[in-house]
């Protein structure tokens, strides 16, 4: 029975052999494309830029690293990216004269492809939730990260479009409602393909990707009926540094509790329908309550610490512009009732190993929370946040 | 801690169980209380709760508004309870203290368990615990049982594990464990709470608190010049931490700052000076503001120098521990030169009134009364943003107002807001000023046509003409007189008709003519006599308008001309409603502004972001690190050579993962296989439950 040491696999190999050939292949090609952005805008960048431009490299490196799907997405997104930017050349104009811009290239068509293929992402998924065939998830799954690779292809273009239509105003493209909404539903998208691809629970996707379908409804609704994809000039407290890593690390944490929450109804659902119909089909297609159960805790876990970080930089930026790290502005305590909520969640199944139905509801009642955080407040209450207005 | 509590229980140190068996002393129940989940949990909801209140009810508002909104009654009862600083609320910081003692009884409690748990490896447990464990497995091997140890010694230090082996007759129990930095992270997050609020509380104005307790301090509710609040509202530069507002209008300097405090405010005084020397508002071509800015000049005895500096939104100045804020601005008393022009016969004979933004001037009115003109604010830019037919953007430039109240003697009056350039609306040029009622209504709109100078020479020449008897008279004759349609003997009739709608016209527009021909006809011939009326009046005014042109020299009157006719009557009409004898004209000015600041003094402000640094690392060590432990206990077979071994682990979480991770301990420890060779024949549960 004894066998050489050597056979056995015990023994991680070092980081550095864990590398493969291709990891280092994109790690490079990161590091290079970091390079070129910083010879071509370095003279536009102060040391904070800098210092975010490292960390994104490091960030995405890193990424291609842990999940390897990452590597090819980053690239043909940032090729998409690059051809729009590249069409647009240096004029604005070209958006509505411009095949490929108009269909392709540009934000806003990247926005409506977005919202075109993460609808047809949801429609996918549900039927593939009652279907016996594994197929129809799977291209709920191809169409889910196409529609991310296009959210983020547009808020890249974007980027370029907002320096062309006037270069004093450049700002990277989080600073408003709209494009917020873009973030959520990519980031969301993003972060369930992952949980998705490391449990292989296909089924989840039917669940959550009706929360991202309804972020893009949203969305649509808010540029149609408001003109939110009109590009305007940054109001003075949100020309920050901050912005840049404040709005994205919040919208982690909404993703996380997002996800979380549909998960917490396909539990319930299956814990129903394990009671009276234990032997149909779907309740056979829906993942085990164990499952859903951990996807639900490595959610709001990630959402949980990122939504801390994010909340900790809200305090930092509120001491820089507004004189004070907490000053109890509506927005600031939402969150902190968000935190809480979460806060509690997490010692409910910590120390008292609770899980189950009730963690369930707390979790869909957490996205309640979260959405009230998120939009209620800049609807209903007033405050120093209300640059989000609807 | 249930699990590892779990496997404490399962193999119970002596120690424990002692305690388990004692009388808990009453000291003990307090800390256990203290120190509960439920209470942590009761806490955290009635923070949670509390806060919801706070943005419910709008916080720090002038309490005459709360009395408006919620009424005497429970005005009073919101007040007691400190419903409108709920944040500053006795019983909010009570709850805030409970969360902290709560946390530092927990982490009190949980320390010195958790460092014995980190140093304590237990090799005594028994073999029957180890079989009870969730995670557990057994078997006999062939290998001897020095050689299985040194395997198993192997794989845990590649696994992570630190171990600790102990032997006794001829059994081997190896405990180990990994991820000892999850426990950290425990201590972490908890201790992090704990000096953030420590932190925050020293950056509240409990301090102050406890001196308006002792009576040291007094809030000043009245708005008066600062000269005149009492000392009893004057902090001295004692106070380490506080958070106010100074406007200070450019070429002025302040030396305090007005803490907001309940339905008044406390003064703060600073042990330097500012001085503002200019105030900036950078903008966008779109006419949008991109930044504010103020240029400081810091007096400080202690300097040799006074200290400049410029700040804006985003770009405080950090003075000697005092930060200083761009916040808002205002207007700092902008001097305005203004021509009021009677909107009656002496249109054409303007009054200078000399005013400043924030100040009240008395002004004569023809008919012998007086008007109260109160300066409310300047405007320097008003930009409107437009979509064309296009739906492209494009933004009006409308240039600079002025807003003010004109109030009679009784002190009611509507609010005004007039713009000192005409603007173009449809295609001419007018001369625009807003009233309403108060500041919470929208603008109507009262549109003085300019003539071709762009001034209101015309208009107001018509107007005075219009209010006087004679001429109305004149013109109404020459109109009746050129009229073909009348017989002779009519025309007298028709002139004094015409000067009388005329009269009436200008005292009170369309309305005043229609009462007249209502009180005057009876019901059934109303219609009839209105339509020629109106024609008799039109042509009235079409006289007067060619009078002035002729005494202007134009000659041929163009669709332009025509328009302007139809404006100025138009303007007239609405003069009746606009309720002011005057138009106010911005003539000059000199624009002055002032600049809000905000001053803060937070000594916590680093022990926040410490605690806050504390409670990241930590949160990321609880979710992150796992914390396992692992126990092998090899015999001696009894049937031989071999070895008998029992391996049982433990996780405080992440069952899942941990589940896994212990089948491939199981493959690696005792079937001696690797695990990513995937030969299922050998593939068991390592749950003997199942
Ligand atoms: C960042 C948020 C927090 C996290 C992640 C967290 C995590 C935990 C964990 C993991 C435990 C169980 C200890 C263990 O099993 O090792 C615990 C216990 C506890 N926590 Fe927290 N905590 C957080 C915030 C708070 C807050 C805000 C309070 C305020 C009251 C609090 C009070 C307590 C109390 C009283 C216990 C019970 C300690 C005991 O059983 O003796 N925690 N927490």
């Amino acid at each position: 029975m004894s066998v050489p040491h050597e056979a056995l696999d015990f023994e991680r190999p070092g980081i550095f052999r864990r590398i493969q050939l291709r990891d280092w292949a994109y790690i490079a090609l990161t590091i290079a494309v970091g390079v070129i952005a910083f010879w071509q805008y370095g003279h536009m960048m102060d040391r904070y830029d800098t210092g975010g431009l490292i960390l994104a490299v490091g960030l995405s490196a890193w990424m291609g690293w842990f999940w390897r799907p990452w590597q090819a997405f980053s690239i043909i997104v940032g090729v998409l990216a690059l051809f729009g930017i590249w069409l647009y050349a240096d004029d604005l104009a070209r958006g509505s004269t411009n095949f490929w811009l108009n269909y392709v290239g540009s934000g806003q068509a990247g926005v409506m492809w977005m919202s075109v293929f993460l609808y047809l992402s949801t429609v996918a998924y549900v039927t593939g939730l009652f279907s016996r065939s594994d197929f129809p998830t799977r291209v709920g799954g191809a169409f889910a990260w196409i529609g991310a690779g296009a959210g983020l292809m547009a808020l890249l273009v974007r980027w370029r479009e907002i320096y062309l239509t006037d270069p004093t105003w450049g700002y990277i493209p989080v600073a408003n409602l709209y494009e917020v909404f873009i973030l959520l539903a990519a980031m969301t998208t993003l972060m369930y393909l992952y949980y998705e691809s490391r449990t292989g629970q296909r089924t989840m996707g039917a669940f959550v990707m009706l929360v991202i379908a309804a972020s893009v409804t949203f969305l649509l609704w808010y540029m149609f009926s408001r003109g939110a994809q009109e590009i305007e000039p940054l109001v003075p407290a949100l020309n920050s540094w901050w912005m840049k890593i404040h709005v994205p690390t919040n919208f982690v944490g909404y993703g996380g509790f997002a996800i979380a929450a549909m998960l917490g109804v396909a539990y319930l659902i299956k814990h129903r329908l394990e009671r009276t119909r234990p032997d149909a089909a779907i309740t056979q297609r829906i993942p085990s309550k164990e499952a859903l159960d951990s996807v639900m805790y490595k959610a709001i876990a990630i959402g949980f610490a990122f939504f801390t970080i994010a909340t900790v930089l809200g305090a930092m930026w509120a001491a820089e512009a507004w004189g004070g790290y907490w000053t109890w502005d509506p927005k600031e305590t939402w969150s902190l009732i968000l935190w809480l909520t979460y806060a509690a969640w997490l010692h409910m199944r910590f120390t008292k190993g609770w899980r189950g139905p009730v963690m369930a509801w707390w979790a869909i009642i957490g996205l309640f929370v979260t959405t009230f955080t998120f939009l209620g407040v800049n609807m209903f209450l007033s405050g120093l946040h209300s640059y989000g207005e609807l | 801690m249930s699990n590892i509590d779990q496997a404490a229980d399962a193999g119970p140190s002596p120690a424990s169980r002692q305690k388990a068996a004692r009388k808990p002393r009453r000291s003990r129940i307090l800390v256990d209380f203290m120190g509960s989940m439920t209470l942590a949990i009761t806490l955290l909801v009635a923070l949670a709760i509390a806060s919801v209140i706070g943005t419910v009810l709008v916080q720090n508002e002038p309490y005459t508004e709360y009395l408006m909104d919620y009424g005497p009654f429970w005005h009073e009862i919101f007040a007691g309870m400190g419903l409108y600083q709920v944040y500053s609320a006795t019983w909010f910081l009570l709850v805030v203290a409970f969360l902290v003692i709560s946390t530092s009884f927990c982490v009190y409690r949980q320390t010195p368990g958790l460092i014995k748990d980190l140093r304590r490896y237990n090799t005594q447990v028994k073999e029957k615990s180890l079989r009870s464990f969730n995670a557990s497995a057994e078997a006999d091997l062939d290998q001897p049982q020095d050689e299985f140890l040194q395997h198993a010694h192997r794989v845990l230090k590649a696994q992570g594990f630190r171990a600790r082996e102990k032997s006794t007759d001829g059994q081997t129990v190896i405990a180990a464990m990994r991820g000892r930095w999850n426990r950290l992270g425990y201590l972490l997050t908890h201790v992090g709470i704990v000096v953030i609020c420590v932190g925050a509380l020293a950056d509240g104005t409990t301090l102050l608190k406890i001196n308006e307790w002792l009576g040291n301090l007094e809030i000043e509710t009245r708005s008066v010049p600062i000269s005149e609040v009492p000392r009893s509202a004057w902090i001295p530069d004692w106070n380490p931490s506080f958070r106010g507002s100074v406007e200070i209008p450019e070429g002025a300097s302040a030396n305090v700052v007005f803490l907001p405090m309940r339905d008044g405010y406390f003064v703060q005084e600073l042990p330097f000076r500012i001085e503002l020397e200019e105030f900036r508002i950078e903008r966008f071509s779109t006419g949008a503001e991109s930044s504010y800015e103020s240029d400081l000049i810091i007096h400080d005895p202690d300097r040799d120098e006074p200290l400049r500096h410029t700040i804006s939104v985003n770009y405080p100045l950090i003075y000697n521990g005092y930060a200083i804020f761009q916040a808002s601005f205002a207007d700092g008393g902008t001097r305005l030169d203004i021509d009021a022009i009677p909107l009656g016969a002496e249109a054409l004979q303007e009054l200078e009134v000399p005013g400043r933004v924030f100040q009240e001037v008395d002004i004569p009115t023809p008919d012998g009364d007086t008007r109260t003109i109160e300066f409310i604010n300047f405007q320097l830019e008003n930009v409107v943003p437009l979509l064309d037919e296009d739906g492209v953007r494009e933004n009006r430039h409308m240039g600079p107002s002025f807003d003010f109240r004109l109030m009679d003697r009784t002190g009611h009056g509507l609010y005004y807001r007039n713009y000192q350039r005409p603007a173009l609306q449809e295609g001419a040029m007018y001369f625009l000023s807003g009233v309403r009622e108060s500041p919470a209504d929208e603008f109507h709109y009262l549109f003085l046509p300019a003539d071709a100078d762009n001034s209101l020479e015309r208009f107001r020449t018509y107007l005075a003409m219009l209010h006087n008897p004679e001429v109305r008279n004149e013109i109404a004759r020459q109109v009746a007189r050129d009229d073909d349609t009348v017989e002779g003997s009519q025309n007298q009739a028709i002139a004094q008709t015409a000067a009388e709608l005329m009269g009436l016209f200008a005292q009170g527009g369309y309305m005043a003519v229609h009462n007249e021909i209502e009180s005057r006809v009876p019901a059934e011939r109303i219609e009839e006599v209105r339509d020629l009326m109106v024609r008799i009046l039109h042509a009235g005014l079409q006289g007067l308008y060619m009078e002035v042109l002729q005494d202007e020299g134009v000659v041929s009157i163009q669709e332009e001309e025509q328009r302007f006719l139809e404006d100025t009557i138009s303007a007239i009409n609405a003069i009746s409603l606009y309720q002011s004898p005057f138009f106010f004209h911005l003539k000059d000015f000199e624009h002055r502004e002032a600049s809000g600041l905000q001053i803060a003094r937070a000594p916590g402000q680093s022990t926040v972001y410490v605690g806050s640094t504390m409670l990241i690392i930590g949160i990321f060590l609880l979710f992150y690190v796992s914390y396992q432990r692992l126990w092998i206990m090899a015999r001696r077979r009894e049937d031989g050579e071999g070895t008998h071994v029992v391996l049982a682990g433990t996780s405080n979480r992440h069952q899942v993962e941990f589940e896994e991770h212990f089948a491939h301990l199981k493959r690696w420890i005792i079937d001696q296989k690797p695990v990513g060779n995937a030969d299922d024949s050998t593939r068991e549960s390592n749950n003997k439950n199942d």
